[in-house]
């Protein structure tokens, strides 16, 4: 009776992605490095079929003794997910190829880090959240390490391992106490509890405060941002297209459902933290990107500024903030996709450069390349009516609504200063001398996914509402 | 004098302050990081373990064995990165992890 056949229908996708896992890793193992490609290829399918089987058909509910929840909300948030996750790793066999460390593992190592993410996404108890997060954080790590032979990824991976678990340990001792002081770790009974008067203790308030410390941690917000440029800058290019999207979506959609759900009673008390962080980080995201010549620490920090967004629309704490968060990770994937998908073919004489001012000339050599990173620095701008635009428009809305006037025209501030290095990229693309011209990659992986994220962004720009209806569709989840 | 829950709670509260310092003042070795965040984690299972006995509810019992489980996966993939670096590098000094900066 305990774990009856619906806990299992309802975390098949999980339950599939797992078992795919396992057999490609023996297939892996057996076949040794001849594997790779196939073990590559196989991993994103899965990857892809999982994001499926999400839908077909699609169910709602809770399993496993309410350990594991299914709704719109977190069924949306897997899906950006995978195809955040997908994509990352058919991006990076050109990388890896290039630099020789091209083995089975990296794919793999994604698809476990995958599984913890949609565990954590569906977490409905702090033991699903930590077991999730775990696995989430520890498959990561590795990959931050994986050019083994790299001083700067080995280093990004031990600025990583330690800073995130000393996130972990955070977070785990403000569950401890929210566990101790409410008498269980099930978001249900947190939430009964905290309705029953709990919320006035001072034992909660400090869990509370340390689970929302160890969140920042995980989706970089400010002030707990400091290793995200130094991991972004050193982690193999792909890998850093992975973190920017898969796990940042995945930690954001915990802390949505964290915050809105069992902690829903403390409203007032995270409200402030949580508006306080989004503002730092909209402004260290502006700020601190301004003088960065390396590409890959810009998008670190231009990620730390769309984080902030994103908590602006969680402090606003309605619907339509959800909402609006649904609709801004979307676009967020997509743009952030497509512009490392063009940082990966920034190449000069067979090797991988990541300068800003190696882009100079793009704009003549290969105007393609250069109007589809057009494209996407425009919309990261937030310039209308592209995708950008509209996802930050939501986000201001609710804020708005939420009379949360400051904090939402200082968003829009650092948003101005912001758009002077997007578009500082554009000038060097168009305007500045060649010094030489990148080389020409042939047609590929990379470029496929450059496009199809250029011709989504057109899409969003042109017609929002679809994703925004999706959006709505999702954020019910949490307001049934 | 009996022991009560305050007593068990101030213990793991000066265990975790004690690692969170270690890990931001020690200026020597990664090493000593590591064993910070495993002091961090000892002081919540005494958390877990101690509310579970004083509340007479089993939850905090096992979750203290899941922390166990992964504090034990994380301290392996930890030491396996750092071996990585050290191999790299030739030192694990933490005043010599500064490569990237800005």
């Amino acid at each position: 009776m305990i774990l009856g056949l619906e806990s299992w229908t309802l975390a098949r996708p999980e339950i599939f992605l797992a078992a795919v896992t396992m057999l490609l890793l023996v297939y892996g193992v057996v076949r040794g490095e001849v594997a790779t490609p196939f073990v590559s290829v196989a991993t994103s399918m899965a990857l892809l079929v999982t994001a499926a089987l999400l839908f077909v058909p699609y169910q709602e509910g809770t399993a496993f003794a309410s350990l594991f929840i299914v709704d719109r909300l977190t069924t949306t948030m897997k899906a950006l997910v995978l195809i955040g996750a997908a994509a990352a790793v058919l991006m990076s066999r050109a990388y890896f190829e290039q630099v020789k460390a091209w083995r089975f593992e990296y794919p793999l190592l994604v698809a476990l880090a995958t599984l913890g993410m949609m565990l954590m996404i569906s977490a409905n108890d702090l033991m699903a959240l930590y077991v999730g997060l775990e696995l989430q954080s520890l498959a990561l790590y590795v990959i931050a390490a994986f050019q083994r032979d790299s001083e700067r990824s080995t280093e990004a991976g031990v600025k990583y391992f330690v800073l995130g678990s000393v996130a972990s340990g955070m977070l785990l001792f403000g569950a401890s106490l929210i566990y101790g002081f409410c008498g269980g770790t099930a978001f249900v009974q947190i939430s009964r509890a905290l309705l029953d008067g709990k919320a006035a203790e001072i034992g909660v308030i400090v869990g509370l405060v340390f689970v929302v410390a160890g969140l920042a941690f995980k989706i970089s917000a400010v002030p707990f941002h400091m290793w995200t440029p130094d991991v972004y800058e050193g982690a193999p290019t792909p890998v850093t297209a992975l973190f920017a999207v898969a796990p940042k979506i995945a930690a954001i959609s915990l802390t949505v459902s964290v915050l809105m759900g069992p902690f829903k009673p403390l409203f007032l008390q995270w409200q402030q933290i949580v508006v306080v962080a989004a503002v730092l980080s909209m402004a260290l995201g502006a700020f601190a990107a301004l003088r960065q010549q390396n590409i890959k620490r810009l998008m670190a920090y231009s990620s730390i500024g769309n984080v902030g967004y994103v908590l602006l629309g969680l402090a606003s704490g309605s619907e339509k903030g959800i909402q609006a968060i649904v609709f801004y990770l979307a676009i967020y994937l997509v743009m952030t996709l497509g512009v490392f998908a063009t940082i990966l073919m920034m190449q000069r004489r067979g090797a991988m450069v990541e300068n800003v001012s190696d882009l100079a000339g793009l704009g003549k050599s290969q105007p393609m390349m250069a109007l589809a990173m057009l494209l996407f620095m425009f919309s990261l701008a937030g310039i209308p009516p592209l995708a950008g635009f509209w996802g930050k428009l939501y986000i201001f809305i609710a804020a708005v609504e939420a009379e949360l006037f400051i904090p939402a025209v200082l968003g829009v501030l650092a948003s101005v200063v912001a758009s002077y290095y997007y578009l500082r990229i554009v000038k060097v693309m168009y305007f500045d001398e060649e010094t030489e011209k990148l080389d020409r990659t042939p047609f590929g992986i990379n470029r496929s996914v450059a496009f199809v994220a250029a011709l989504l962004v057109t899409v969003f720009s042109l017609a929002p509402q679809p994703l925004s209806l999706i959006a709505a569709a999702a954020a019910k989840g949490l307001f049934p | 004098m009996t022991i009560g829950l305050g007593h068990y709670l101030t213990v793991s509260s000066v265990l975790f302050t004690l690692g969170i310092l270690g890990i931001f003042l020690n200026r020597k070795n990664v090493i000593v990081i590591l064993m910070c965040v495993e002091l961090m984690l000892l002081a919540v299972n005494i958390n877990l373990v101690a509310f579970s006995v004083f509340q007479g509810n089993i939850v905090g019992q096992v979750f203290a064995m899941l922390v166990l489980t992964v504090a034990a996966a994380e301290a392996a993939i930890g030491l396996a990165i750092l071996v990585v670096y050290f191999r790299n590098r030739g030192t694990i000094e933490v005043e010599d992890i500064n490569s990237m900066k800005g």
